[in-house]
């Protein structure tokens, strides 16, 4: 792991990011308050369960929400408020400044046109160049991501490229424009596991060429580890726990944190055994009063059920979580124990 | 690694062969036989339509006029024949008249060659003029929502309540003496709404697909996603629908001309002529098969070329037919 870069300087800093949906059923509350900020090279680790919110707050950064989709909060990309630019400003923010990676490189592509064409349109979108100048630097981008016979793969169409090879395509076109800052949305998730490792190492590797920070989101915290600086844990909606990666894995003050962690199968500490969090998420329609996962959390109390936590500094290092109880965590020397059920021996 | 594999595919040249776009749909269609035998049958038709009565200054090999009249030979009985003599027929012979004459001795095939002259531009022209529109509505309505699908959903319930027979039977009446490219122009304003709903649809699909999101994601202005990266997408809906309007046309300007609205005589048209024979089927048939069987061949034929186009269009489709 590369040094925390906190000295640089801020690239983009999310307040108290509100993001509504109004559906038949009622209001849908798909992120309640998200404030992260993330400095130049930076990797900000985004996870949390399915329906957490993860993708929503990323496509509210990047301005892609569906229309009807209710914003609040601010996104300051470098001081000024996105949220307020003109549409043409932002859309000039968008791939050139703030680039997107999807999940599933089969449909992130367009099936009729080359990949080379792509890439050259990912250029043209922002800048009058000459096709031929387009193309050259779609060129110069495959072989960034490692993609060989890159001359000839520009007039590949995308259905004869693998999955990993999509991947690695919609890497360089994420950032054929130098972008500032990347967001990768579970950018390995639709792969092959044996490929899953190269596309990361690629990501990381061609971030660096291009001195971009990233914004990595995963349901998987194993997949952040070795690479974020800090991670972000989201639940219903709202961060639960935000501090430098080490100190989320080592000493995690939130129990959900804690069960995500013994959910991984690579810990030794969870014997080999995986153990998922029993329960599932809240519906985001009518979010029950209190702690939103005090249904599922071993610690639960009265007082859980009544009030929700807010994010609270638990540790110096910008370390922070949102529980009532997260002392109790501090004292127990291997927090993912509380998920282990009595039967089983706590080791 | 799962690259490996490629990347060794590669090296031996297996995949990777580079060859433009346009050679590549040249290369499908020309393997598609239906879409071939089409063009060949539809390619025959024109030239022996404009070649043999001759287009406007432009002379033909046919000595005979479709306007002049003449002696009624035989009951005006064709004289083509086709099967041999050894097969008991009376020979290979083109004779004086080989579509046979009508009742006051003008020249059948002289007739139905600018029958289908005049079948084909309107047909073109109400092609070209409906596809065009329609596209283009389709795809604001599709992508935009909002006013400009309003509008166009209003239009085509008007235009489904209202058939199009009798609008275009009005624009026909208003437009019909100022001669066809004018009524087919026409023609072609009055039908656009059903394929703009076709495309419409498309347009709702892709523009939930992934990769429209990841082309805005990369800051592509509407115009350019419309235009570049959805439209493409829907050639082979456009190309199919494009044939479909066309062949439609051919029946639509013959339904109109049996209401008297369309191609006025004394020129002619397929459908004209078809509606004006339609009794003789009995006693005079020919007078009713010849210009129907330019209308079917025209119609199939064009239907085939689109199947063609439509499947060398789409990258997808790597294995070319047999
Ligand atoms: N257009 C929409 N209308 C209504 N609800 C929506 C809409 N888009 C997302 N949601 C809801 O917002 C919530 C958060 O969704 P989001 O896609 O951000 O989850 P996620 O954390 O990215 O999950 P995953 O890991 O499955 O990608 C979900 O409950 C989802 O149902
Ligand atoms: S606040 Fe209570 S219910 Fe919520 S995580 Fe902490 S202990 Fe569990
Ligand atoms: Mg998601």
């Amino acid at each position: 792991m590369t040094n925390h870069p906190s000295e640089t300087g801020e690239i983009l800093r999310v307040e108290d990011l509100v993001v509504e949906f109004p559906t038949e059923d009622g209001l849908v509350q798909a992120v309640r308050g998200v404030s992260y900020s993330l400095h130049e090279r930076e990797v900000l680790g985004i996870v949390g369960e399915s329906g957490s919110g993860k993708s929503v707050s990323s496509l509210a950064v990047m301005g892609l929400l569906p229309r009807g989709a209710r914003v609040r909060g601010r996104i300051l990309y470098r001081g000024d408020d996105v949220l307020k630019l003109p549409a043409r400003r932002r859309r000039g923010l968008r791939g050139r400044k703030i680039a997107m990676i999807f999940q599933d490189p089969m449909t992130a592509l367009n099936p009729v046109h080359t990949v080379g064409d792509q890439l050259a349109e990912a250029v043209l979108a922002h800048d009058l160049v000459p096709r031929k100048q387009a193309l050259a630097r779609a060129r110069e981008m495959l072989d960034l991501v490692g993609i060989p016979q890159a001359e000839q793969r520009l007039r590949s169409y995308p259905h004869e490229f693998s999955g990993g090879m999509r991947q690695r395509a919609m890497i360089a076109m994420a950032v054929i424009n130098n972008p500032d800052v990347i967001i990768a949305d579970e950018p390995t998730t639709a792969l092959d596991v044996t490929v899953q490792a190269q596309i990361l190492e690629k990501l990381l590797e061609v971030k660096d060429a291009v001195n971009a920070a990233i914004v990595l989101i995963t349901h998987d915290l194993g997949v952040v580890a070795g690479i974020a600086h800090r991670v972000l844990v989201m639940y219903a909606g709202k961060p639960v726990e935000i501090g430098v990666t080490d100190t989320i894995f080592y000493r995690p003050r939130m129990p959900y944190t804690a069960g995500l962690l013994g959910s991984m199968p690579s810990l030794e500490t969870s014997g080999g055994r995986l153990r998922p969090i029993s329960g599932a998420p809240p519906s985001l329609i009518n979010l029950p009063s209190g702690c939103p996962f005090s249904p599922r959390c071993p610690l639960a109390e009265d007082r859980c059920r009544a009030e929700e936590p807010a994010l609270g500094e638990v540790d110096e290092g910008g370390h922070y979580a949102a529980c009532h109880h997260w002392d109790q965590l501090a004292a127990v020397a291997d927090p993912t124990a509380l998920f282990r059920t009595e039967s089983e021996p706590v080791t | 690694m799962a690259i490996s594999a490629q990347a060794a595919g590669a090296a031996q040249g297996m995949t990777v062969v580079a060859r433009t776009q346009t050679q590549l749909v040249r290369r499908r269609f020309f393997r598609h036989r239906a879409a071939l035998i089409g063009m060949l049958v539809f390619g025959g038709i024109v030239v022996l339509a404009f070649s043999s009565i001759g287009f406007g200054p432009l002379p033909g090999w046919w000595d005979k006029s479709y306007l002049a009249t003449g002696a009624v030979v035989d009951q005006g009985r064709p004289t083509l024949s086709l099967v041999p003599q050894f097969l008991g027929g009376e020979g290979l012979r083109w004779g004086e008249h080989p579509f046979g004459q009508d009742n006051i001795g003008i020249d059948y095939f002289a007739l139905t060659m600018r029958g289908t002259q005049q079948s084909i531009i309107v047909a073109f022209i109400v092609g070209f003029v409906a596809t065009t529109v329609g596209t283009l509505a389709g795809a604001f309505a599709g992508y935009f929502r909002k006013k400009v699908e309003a509008i166009l959903m209003r239009l085509t319930d008007v235009m489904i309540t209202i058939p199009v027979l009798i609008i275009a039977a009005i624009v026909g009446r208003s437009f019909g003496d100022s001669g066809i490219v004018v009524l087919a122009i026409c023609i072609g304003l009055v039908t656009w709404p059903t394929l703009g709903r076709l495309i419409r649809g498309e347009f709702l699909s892709l523009r939930e697909k992934e990769f429209v999101e990841a082309a805005r994601a990369l800051g592509t202005s509407s115009s350019r996603i419309i235009f570049r990266h959805i439209l493409p997408n829907t050639v082979g809906v456009i190309i199919v629908s494009a044939t479909l309007a066309i062949a439609n046309a051919v029946l639509l300007e013959s339904a109109l001309s049996f209401l008297g609205v369309g191609v006025q005589p004394p020129d002619v048209s397929l459908g004209q002529l078809i509606d004006t024979y339609r009794s003789a089927m009995t006693t005079r048939p020919w007078l009713f098969w010849w210009p129907g069987v330019f209308i079917i061949a025209i119609a199939l034929s064009i239907n085939f070329i689109g199947d063609g186009l439509r499947d060398a269009f789409d990258p997808r489709q790597t294995r070319v037919r047999a």
